[in-house]
């Protein structure tokens, strides 16, 4: 069964990386039914992501958890939201309003607290590590809120002092940055490479 | 043609590479972060506390997936290491295929381990589908299931300092890496142990994963020093007028 599965993955995704690189009608409409058919499993696994919450929350729910509450609260939001969905259809206005005035509300609070956060975490940075890169990241990070943020003075002499600092950290932060990409892009093909050719098996047990 | 070229390149020098390493293990550099994982797992065990596991968001449709395929190498190995443990980790991710093969890939840790009985359903679990609802569902783990360290590793935005922040309010261990430019600066200024770049492919590596694993970073490095010479070629050849 494992190499039965280890074999599919192995032939659909060199299917699919073949019909990128050779558009040929035949490998071009494989591909195309391939992405398909992962699109449709992955919208399932969505299900099975949301059954699997639900499972974890009644599970906390049952055995009387600390703050199994919000795990009470989150089913009985989940049950409504999608019962309503259901009826009436993901455009309807009461079905928007759970959407409006719930979520996009919390996740603004939640950035909000993220630039808090982010500050926060700045200022401990020399309490966890005292080196010269801490140093650098601090100065360049300041120098950088400096340049761009509103200042009481005439919008040239704005300019004379600002363009400076943004012309030399971005040098610096684009080259340090197409670095980093570089690296990451060779990881992932890297990483692509050995899920291809079945030397890692993240599936079917393996 | 020139992508082809390269994948099958990079693939080659993969497998002679694997095949050539097999007598003879990788030295690899000391990474901070690893050496600290390494002990926060042995610590987990003997204490009975839990590690928890954050695999981000990676969707596998997009090259982002890449970074969620490295964090499951480390949790395969992570599950292997704590089968002896009361507590198995606990798994949270924001994509939902993810999600189950998060659960697979504990599965098959414990069965490897021969601690079948080990696996629980619920110990992999999908947090959230945005950003911020992952975070929102992923810091009640690190605050109520009795965990010792955090391995927040794969896709992440800048949400990520919010599980930053709620790993050090509960004083817990926390190894971070991320493929998002973004989250790597905010893990640099508030993670104790980040992972920069393309360190975060390397876990494997330093998991013990297998010489693929090590092969892996030698094709890396060989490959990185191709680039460079294409950079440096480039740019000289530019220099003397060279146009193309």
């Amino acid at each position: 069964m494992r190499v039965f599965t280890a074999a599919i993955a192995m032939a659909s995704g060199l299917i699919v990386l073949l019909g990128y690189f050779y558009p040929l009608p035949a490998l071009t409409q494989l591909r195309i039914m391939l992405t398909d058919w992962a699109i449709i499993i992955a919208a399932m696994a969505v299900l099975v992501g949301i059954a699997n919450l639900v499972f974890v929350h009644m599970d906390k729910i049952r055995k009387r958890e600390k703050n199994s509450m919000y795990g009470a609260l989150l089913v009985l939001s989940l049950i409504a939201t999608f019962g309503l969905g259901l009826v009436f259809g993901p455009e309807n206005q009461i079905v928007q309003l759970a959407v409006d005035a719930v979520i996009v509300p919390v996740e603004a609070s939640l950035m909000a607290i993220l630039a808090v956060t982010l500050v926060y975490a700045s200022i401990r940075l020399f309490r966890r590590r005292t080196d010269v890169m801490t140093v650098i990241f601090l100065v360049v990070a300041v120098s950088f809120l400096f340049a761009v943020m509103p200042k009481p003075i005439d919008p040239v002499i704005n300019d004379q002092i600002s363009q400076p600092i943004l012309w030399l950290a971005s040098i610096f932060s684009r080259g340090g940055a197409r670095g980093l990409l570089i690296g990451i892009a060779l990881g992932t093909l890297l990483t692509g490479i050995r899920v291809l050719f079945g030397i890692d098996r993240p599936y079917g047990g393996n | 043609m020139l992508a082809i070229g390269l994948v099958l390149f990079t693939a080659l020098l993969l497998l002679a590479i694997t095949f050539l390493r097999r007598k003879s293990p990788a030295v690899l550099r000391r990474i901070d972060a690893f050496e600290r994982l390494n002990r926060v797992v042995g610590l987990a065990v003997e204490n009975g506390t839990r590690l928890h596991i954050s695999l981000g968001r990676g969707n596998l449709f997009t090259s982002r997936g890449a970074s969620a395929l490295a964090g499951l190498a480390m949790l395969r190995r992570l599950a292997e290491r704590t089968s002896l443990s009361d507590r198995p980790p606990i798994v949270t991710s924001g994509d939902a295929s993810l999600s189950i093969l998060s659960q697979d890939t504990l599965q098959a840790g414990y069965h490897a381990a021969g601690a079948d009985d080990q696996y629980r359903i619920s110990t992999g679990r999908l947090t959230g589908l945005t950003p911020f609802s992952y975070a929102a569902g992923t810091i009640p783990v690190t605050r109520d299931e009795m965990v010792s360290a955090n391995v927040v590793i794969g896709d992440f935005g800048s949400e990520s300092a919010l599980l930053v922040e709620a790993a050090d309010r509960e004083d817990t261990h926390l190894i971070a890496a991320s493929d998002n430019l973004s989250a790597q600066s905010i893990l640099y200024a508030s993670a104790q142990d980040p992972l920069i770049g393309e360190e975060l492919f390397a876990s494997g590596a330093y998991m013990g994963a297998g010489i693929s694993h090590e092969a892996s970073l030698q094709v890396q490095d060989v490959l990185r020093w191709l680039v460079i010479v294409a950079i440096v070629g480039g740019a000289l050849l530019k220099l003397v007028g060279f146009n193309f």
